[in-house]
């Protein structure tokens, strides 16, 4: 579908986001619900999810601060499992690098999973798009998750007194984690990182500090760079070599 | 009663923020629309595939629900909801079998 508007852009953005908030909704609600537990009063929570805006690492940093870790610790293997959004940030920058300074940075802060994962998508998809209507999509995306993070974050934090420990929410996290990857294993080469960083990642938890998670996304990443360069060659092979020498990586 | 104070909690959510929008903002903030190195893109392409999955292997195969032992029913759960995914590249369907395989854990926990 080809944009007229940044306005029908920033509509399409939160349409095909609304089905996030089926996830970001209950990761929202454990996040209040674990923070009751381990003994944030309402506005402390509602605090963590709007100043900090990032699930991972606020289950990351609640998680630790009640395993009485050393608070650098804490700070540290928080801002790792967020290293990640990083590497978003950079993947974004090709697309929307030259908006204006306050928009990148209105950008910078809204940079999730679920955002990233839509625009990325949408952007390699559409090449067409100006950058205006690539940041309406973007923030777009973030139209209902952001305020569903922050309103299932409070009913969380409400609610969560009633929930007994015994129905063992946690593991309805890494099960939100799961849906999301398959859909995103679109070529060989996304297998082979995702595989490898598997594989990585179960050793890896014996390094300190969470330091498994960053060095098994690493090698995730080496071998699916080196996946993809391998399937090109031998796509290249087959072909024409000398049409293949002019061709584009493709993603 | 628990293992922190209220100065501890807030130096960890206000050096989050800072932190977590620092990394944010390193990469569209400070480079702006210049051109990303092909070998620095073609790395990061694969971010989301291979974090992601490694932040969750180890939840799964020593899940914090059974205090951290393996179990069969949680991976499988896991899987299901993986291969659904996988197969109909729909994040609705998958997150959908793996909240039934979900209840269906707990129903048989209780």
């Amino acid at each position: 579908m080809a944009f007229t508007t940044t306005k029908s852009a920033f509509w399409k953005g939160m349409r095909d986001s609304a089905p996030f908030l089926l996830v970001s909704g209950p990761f929202g609600l454990l996040f209040g619900v674990l923070a009751g537990e381990a003994g944030l009063n309402v506005a402390d929570a509602l605090a963590f999810s709007l100043a900090v805006f990032a699930g991972s690492a606020q289950f990351t940093a609640l998680q630790l601060l009640q395993e009485n870790t050393p608070i650098m610790i804490v700070l540290i293997s928080a801002l790792a499992v967020n290293l990640r959004v990083a590497m978003y940030s950079a993947s974004l920058t090709p697309y929307l690098g030259d908006a204006p300074l306050w928009q990148r940075a209105c950008a910078a802060y809204l940079v999730v999973d679920q955002s990233y994962a839509l625009s990325v998508v949408k952007f390699e998809t559409e090449p067409e798009m100006t950058v205006p209507q690539r940041m309406a999509y973007f923030f777009g995306t973030n139209g209902l998750v952001a305020p569903g993070w922050m309103i299932a974050t409070l009913t969380g934090a409400l609610v969560g007194a009633q929930i007994p420990a015994s129905w063992g929410l946690d593991f309805v996290l890494p099960l939100a984690f799961l849906a999301m990857i398959g859909p995103m294993l679109r070529t060989p080469a996304h297998l082979v990182a995702c595989f490898t960083a598997i594989v990585v990642s179960l050793p890896a938890t014996l390094m300190p500090y969470n330091l498994g998670l960053i060095v098994a996304g690493l090698a995730g990443m080496m071998a699916g760079a080196q996946a993809e360069l391998w399937f090109e060659r031998r796509l290249a092979g087959q072909a024409d070599p000398q049409q293949a020498n002019k061709q584009e990586t493709p993603s | 009663m628990n293992g922190f104070t209220p100065g501890e909690l807030w130096f960890v959510i206000i050096g989050l923020a800072l932190g977590s929008f620092g990394l944010r903002f390193a990469f569209i903030g400070f480079m702006g629309g210049r051109p990303m190195p092909e070998w620095l893109m073609r790395h990061l392409r694969y971010t989301a595939v291979a974090i992601i999955p490694a932040l969750v292997a180890p939840l799964v195969v020593w899940p914090s629900t059974t205090g951290g032992a393996p179990s069969l029913p949680h991976l499988a759960v896991a899987a299901l909801t993986f291969v659904v995914g996988y197969l109909t590249r729909n994040v609705l369907w998958a997150l959908l079998s793996g909240v039934s395989g979900f209840l269906l854990l707990f129903y048989l926990a209780a």
